[in-house]
């Protein structure tokens, strides 16, 4: 047991770095049929998942009538015509459970209403790798329409059978199967009663093209929208199981500190209160939380504390650890740097700054664990359900049969949720005290020991011709991860690469990941240069962008935002930034007002150019988006860990700015919708561009260049 | 030490047993079961745990339950009335007013007593009151305008 000090390897994304854990389906078709009722399923199987499985069974075999282990989707139409589709992916703010089911109403041709998604949850639905990534639209949209066109077309043949007649005639719409020349009609009610019909199918059928969606691609509200502005869903803080306890853990003063001595009588002497010591692993359990609190408080502990490098020597530190050889694999080169510079009629280099950053999901991590009868059922928010499931097995050294992880629809989480703190912590607790034990940090241990987006040093060299073209590219990130580090522009001479350095702090994924930090840097870089070429901003990028998409969010965006403006008072400032990341667009400007007697800073206007092929639901894209903004505006202007000692300095959110209804500018996104490319995802890319519009602006209208982020955490004031 | 205490939370008087300094939002959610109070930060920072106290929004877990005794107690479940949702619930719900939606709780009850005291809001008091309600998620322009379009709603009502 070793959760608070589990040691991580410099992988600031790690999901990107880890192999894809072995593939496992629990539920046996007849045991689906028995859960969920007769009627009608189809599985999705990937197609190499299917040549891989008719050469290695693996070790995990299943009796006859056995799935194939790497379904990746699955739909089931019960006797009653209720649809039901099954995915692993969680549901965290991004609405992906509406979104998903109107693709499923769209395909199978049923009212929106009659779907309803069964999500992440190990023991029902197929393995999913995680939520993450942007990868849920482009992933599961094909994917569920595959299968609900299979599903549609396995009721039609079941309709043509009872009739008589040849399936190629018979409609399939309003949950129903017509028969155009008898007018006979039958629901899939009707059709999906007393069977259990079941078929697999390849993941290459085709599928409706975005221009003939009905369903998907309308603004649809939230499914279950009426059960939050209720208070009645359950968040998995808010679970209460019969004989619950309520646990919490001891943590270490400081980062990386041991545990020397503990004395835990006290608390063990107290009514109702387990405690438990398992290595560095203190815990307590107890009827309620104040209890919990209370017993934890009394004990005593003795800590070996190691010296730990601070926030204000973050970036000196990074520069002069990175690893001596870097992987090749982050290392990418075209044509000469050393030419390029050579033949640059202006040159420009410059080093940019990003500090730690914390998710806070306003929903802290929980969990909720319970054994019973050999079994462990963990409820807990999180991204990767199906590795907490595995590191549950492995941490208690059960067979992944016997350990079941559900996600119910969780607080957000912004790539912060990946790890299985909570589960284990409660886990660990519930099987001491023999009864279920709920665990939910407290906001202080969120800002403090779950972990960060790292920080990171990023030097960029460059060149210019005299009319403004770019010869040379070269970018070094240090730390903060290799998202987005991919020049969009067109230059002949190129060199990027991202370094790694030991983790200073616990650090992981983040929305966006690196790409707001390479982002904020080659587009303050671009800016600068277009000064430096004397070119306006806009027409500095477009002279040395080709790509179509890119120059779309542009026009996009500048048209909208009437670039470029005539400033109209003392301490305005315009800012333009642009990128592509996950197989989407993005374009920002952004107006500021700087008051240089007081420092004080404000971003007035926003306007972003959205695109990310078809849109699934603009309703929802537009919240993601507008979201992505605002939380973006945070880590542009204010939002950074201090740290000291191993100490978190500002662990609250008193001390660690968000931004609030106040820091909320005017906001316009305009989205483009491109029903000739398939859908990508939208959580991330929408916040790459913030930054630096924001600095390029804050430079507009003070000529002050700042190369760090955050901005202006204390303002800008005239010196 | 426990002590018995009555507090009347929608419209029920319920007896409770705790020390008298735990603060009102784990009684209600742990001791009462309305989890719609949520905890974001105990500390007064995001307002997540708001509710109505004597009518006036207030951060539970900044209330001592012996100091909530007195007066009656209202929770985003208590909002709703014979299947019929508050007017403020019913803009965030047309307003798309929510991602994650572990805020709009919070949201919801400090609006409604904003619109209590003030039925007729500008933008300024929207934002001067909801300051210390965060949203982690950026919903805030829906919220503004599930605001709005609450007091319009409110305003039609009573006419
Ligand atoms: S939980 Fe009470 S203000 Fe945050
Ligand atoms: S909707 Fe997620 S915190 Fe507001």
């Amino acid at each position: 047991m070793n959760t608070t000090k589990e040691k991580f390897i410099a992988e600031p994304e790690r999901y990107e770095f880890s192999a894809l854990p072995i593939h496992q389906f629990e539920l046996q078709r007849r045991d689906f049929f028995k859960i969920l009722g007769a009627g009608i399923a189809v599985f999705l199987v990937a197609k190499d998942a299917l040549a891989a499985q008719e050469t290695a069974p693996g070790s995990r075999s299943f009796h006859n009538e056995e799935p194939p282990k790497e379904i990746t989707s699955w739909l089931h139409v019960g006797e009653d015509g209720t649809v039901t589709g099954f995915t692993g992916k969680a549901e965290m703010g991004q609405n992906i459970r509406t979104s998903i089911s109107q693709t499923l109403a769209d395909e199978l041709r049923v009212p929106f209403e009659d779907v309803r998604l069964v999500m992440a949850d190990t023991s029902l639905t197929p393995f999913d790798a995680g939520t993450f990534g942007s990868r849920t639209t482009p992933t599961m949209t094909p994917q569920f329409r595959r299968v609900a066109e299979a599903a549609r077309n396995l009721l039609v043949g079941v309709a043509a059978k009872e009739w008589g007649v040849a399936p190629e005639g018979l409609i399939a719409a309003d949950a129903k199967v017509t028969d155009p020349v008898s007018k006979r009609s039958l629901t899939y009610a009707e059709l999906a009663r007393g069977k259990t019909l079941a078929q697999n199918l390849p993941a290459e059928d085709p599928i409706t093209p975005a221009t003939e969606w009905k369903i998907a691609g309308k603004p649809l509200p939230k499914v279950d929208g009426r059960a939050f502005v209720t208070g009645s869903h359950n968040y998995t803080s808010d679970i209460r199981l019969k004989g619950m306890l309520y646990g919490k853990v001891l943590r270490p003063p400081s980062f990386g500190a041991t545990l020397v001595s503990c004395d835990d009588s006290a608390a063990k002497a107290m009514s109702g209160v387990v405690v438990v010591r398992d290595g560095d692993f203190v815990g307590v359990a107890a009827p309620s939380a104040h209890e919990a609190q209370k017993a934890l408080d009394a004990i005593r502990t003795q800590w070996k504390e190691v010296p730990q490098v601070s926030s204000k020597e973050i970036f000196s530190y990074v520069k002069n650890n990175a690893e001596p050889t870097s992987n090749e694999r982050f290392r990418r080169q075209k044509g000469s740097v050393e030419e390029g510079l050579a033949s640059a009629a202006e040159r420009l280099d410059a080093i940019y700054n990003v500090a730690y950053i914390a998710h806070a999901p306003l929903e802290p991590r929980a969990a909720v664990a319970q054994f019973a009868e050999g079994k462990l059922t963990v409820w807990t928010g999180t991204q990767r359900p199906f590795a907490n499931r595995d590191e549950l097995a492995s941490v208690f050294h059960m067979p992944e049969s016997n350990v079941r992880v559900i996600t119910p629809d969780t607080g957000a989480a912004y790539g912060g949720k990946h790890t299985s703190d909570a589960a284990v912590e409660a886990a660990r607790l519930a099987r001491a005290a023999g009864k279920p034990v709920k665990v939910v940090w407290t906001r202080e241990e969120e800002f403090t020991w779950a972990y960060f987006r790292p920080a990171g040093v990023i030097e960029v060299n460059s060149g210019i011709t005299e009319d403004g073209k770019l010869t040379a590219w070269e970018f070094h990130n240090y730390h903060s991860g290799s998202s987005g580090i991919e020049t969009p522009y067109d230059v002949a001479n190129q060199l990027t690469q991202y370094h790694q350095v030991p983790l200073v702090l616990r650090s992981g994924s983040y929305r966006g990941l690196a790409a707001t930090a390479n982002h904020f840097a080659r587009e303050t870089h671009m800016d600068a240069l277009a000064r430096l070429a004397k070119l306006d901003p806009l027409e500095f990028r477009l002279k040395n962008a080709s790509d179509a998409r890119l120059r779309a969010v542009l026009e996009a965006v500048t048209k909208s935002f009437a670039w470029p403006r005539k400033k109209t008072q003392v301490g305005q400032g315009f800012g333009l930034a642009c990128g592509s990341e996950k197989g989407s667009y993005v374009a920002a400007c952004a107006e500021v007002a700087v008051d240089r007697a007081s420092g004080g800073v404000r971003v007035v206007h926003v306007v972003e150019a959205f695109e990310c092929g078809a849109i699934v639901n603009p309703d929802g894209l537009r919240n993601q988006v507008v979201g992505a903004i605002i939380q973006g505006l945070g880590g542009a202007l204010f939002e950074a860990m201090e740290f000291e000692n191993g100490r978190i300095k500002n662990p609250h959110f008193a001390t660690y700015r968000v931004p609030r209804f106040r820091d909320v500018p005017e906001i316009e996104a305009i989205l483009l919708d491109r029903k000739d490319i398939p859908s990508a995802g939208a959580g991330e890319t929408p916040i790459m561009a913030i930054a630096p519009a924001v600095g390029n602006a804050l430079f507009d209208a003070t000529g002050v260049r700042l190369n760090n982020l955050p901005l202006v955490p204390n303002g800008l004031r005239a010196v | 030490m426990a002590k018995v205490m009555e507090i009347e939370v929608n419209g029920r008087r319920c007896a409770v047993s705790y020390p008298p300094d735990t603060p009102l939002l784990y009684v209600l959610r742990d001791e009462l079961g309305l989890t719609g109070t949520k905890y974001g930060c105990g500390e007064g920072q995001c307002g997540a745990c708001t509710v109505l106290l004597g009518g006036a929004p207030r951060r539970s877990c900044q209330i001592p339950v012996s100091a909530a005794a007195r007066k009656p107690i209202t929770t985003i479940e208590g909002l709703e009335k014979e299947g019929k949702l508050h007017p403020v619930q019913q803009a965030f719900l047309d307003a798309g007013a929510f991602q994650c939606a572990y805020c709009t709780s919070g949201m919801v009850m400090s609006i409604v007593g904003l619109l209590q005291t003030n039925p007729n809001p500008k933008l300024e008091d929207i934002v001067q009151f909801l300051q210390g309600n965060v949203c982690r998620c950026g919903t805030h322009p829906r919220i503004i305008a599930a605001v709005q379009h609450a007091a319009k709603m409110i305003e039609e009502g009573a006419r």
